[in-house]
């Protein structure tokens, strides 16, 4: 069994949780010394953070080869990234994604993919008012950023051209199970959710890539 | 190793009827998608020069045949799930029968072998009847090639019942 809370207790360390959400957010491939610039602190003392973040299994390492080759290239540098798995605890211990997966099943058994996505489209709608409430009730009036709700919903977004591009699925367990149904209910989620905060739900559109969130939102009206 | 991967859709309509024609539109748009996709090997095609042409078969008129190797599972995945052919399969409720058993299939093949569609069928039978195994498997239940064969050079073992059972078919 992994131990998740333990990984997790690895992020206890300010200086340590700050590197790991540089590298997360950065999305490929983060040096020693982006990292010790980015936490501002020594590359020694960044190494040493990160490689436990590597032991804890939070993060991935590996040597990348100078670009130039021949003499006077250096040595290959240490590289980190995020590791894919997934972490999670709970207490009490709750297991919502069996459930999620089990009515996935059902949806499919039911050929009730229209109603899936439609109640897909009514929560975004639901979260999206909910996000407008929770933000109108904070200091700043101005209107919420898609990029802020999408960012709260765990899509790490990132504007990309005339696009918002999703790095994360927040659904990827199910996603890899029921392609088809979640990849369908989440970009109905999403267009709820521009619903829900007042913008045009059709910004958001299907356009799936490897190993990113199936859905682009475009910036502005009529992509 | 390379993996073939079978699937078989019931179309609701013939294939030269209004009902289908979105579907027979985006053939070669979808195909020239998959010929380009990164991992892909090789595709069974009716005639290389009418990409609009689907797959002449025995197994029934309303039956849609597609048979395909590639390099990975992930290379199938990224091509199937990760590219604009996933708009083509939530459309595929317009154009093609529900069913309640498995349309898809795949299994590990040496490279460079190009499987027939009957021992494709085959396959999915093997799936219908036994489940997922590492000769017959589903992105839900996957297995590696490794794992494959690992299975195939198993020695013939007695099931409880005292009958040997042959693994490799």
């Amino acid at each position: 069994m992994s131990d998740d809370l333990g990984a997790l207790t690895q992020l206890h360390d300010p200086v340590r949780r700050a590197l790991y959400e540089f590298v997360a957010r950065h999305g490929g491939d983060v040096g020693r010394g982006e990292a010790a610039e980015a936490a501002g602190i020594s590359r020694t003392l960044a190494a040493f953070h990160l490689d436990k973040l590597v032991e804890a299994g939070l993060l991935e390492a590996r040597f990348k080869s100078p670009e130039k080759k021949g003499p006077g290239s250096g040595r290959p540098a240490k590289v980190y990234r995020r590791a894919p798995n997934e972490r999670t605890v709970s207490l009490p211990p709750r297991d919502y994604a069996a459930l999620a997966s089990v009515l996935a099943d059902a949806v499919d058994l039911l050929g009730g993919e229209e109603q899936a996505e439609k109640a897909a489209r009514a929560a975004g709608v639901r979260l999206g008012k909910r996000a407008v409430q929770k933000h109108a009730a904070g200091k700043s009036r101005k209107a919420l950023a898609v990029l802020d709700v999408l960012e709260d919903r765990g899509y790490e977004p990132r504007v990309e051209g005339p696009c918002i591009r999703l790095r994360n699925c927040p659904f990827h367990v199910l996603a890899k199970e029921h392609p088809v149904l979640v990849c369908s209910m989440n970009l109905a989620l999403c267009q709820g959710l521009l619903e829900g905060i007042g913008d045009e739900p059709s910004k958001a559109s299907m356009d799936p890539r490897p190993d990113e969130c199936c859905v682009v939102v475009s910036k502005t009206n009529g992509r | 190793m390379h993996l073939a991967e079978l699937n078989i859709a019931h179309m609701r309509a013939p294939i030269g009827s209004p009902e289908l024609a979105d579907f027979v539109d985006a053939l070669e748009p979808i195909n020239a998608l998959a010929d380009a996709a990164p991992g892909f090997v090789w595709r069974l095609k009716e005639d290389p020069n009418q990409p609009r042409l689907t797959v002449k078969h025995d197994f029934g008129d309303h039956l849609l045949v597609n048979f395909s190797i590639w390099e990975s599972l992930d290379a199938l995945w990224n091509y199937v799930y990760k590219t604009h052919h996933l708009d083509f399969l939530r459309r595929r409720r317009e154009w093609f029968k529900r069913m309640a058993e498995p349309t898809m299939v795949m299994w590990w093949i040496p490279e460079g072998y190009i499987p027939s569609v009957a021992e494709a069928m085959e396959r999915l039978e093997r799936l219908k009847a036994e489940g997922p195994s590492p000769m017959a498997f589903t992105y839900k239940d996957s297995y590696s090639s490794e794992e494959a064969l690992a299975f195939m050079n198993a020695p013939l073992t007695k099931s409880e019942s005292g009958v040997v059972t042959s693994r490799n078919s």
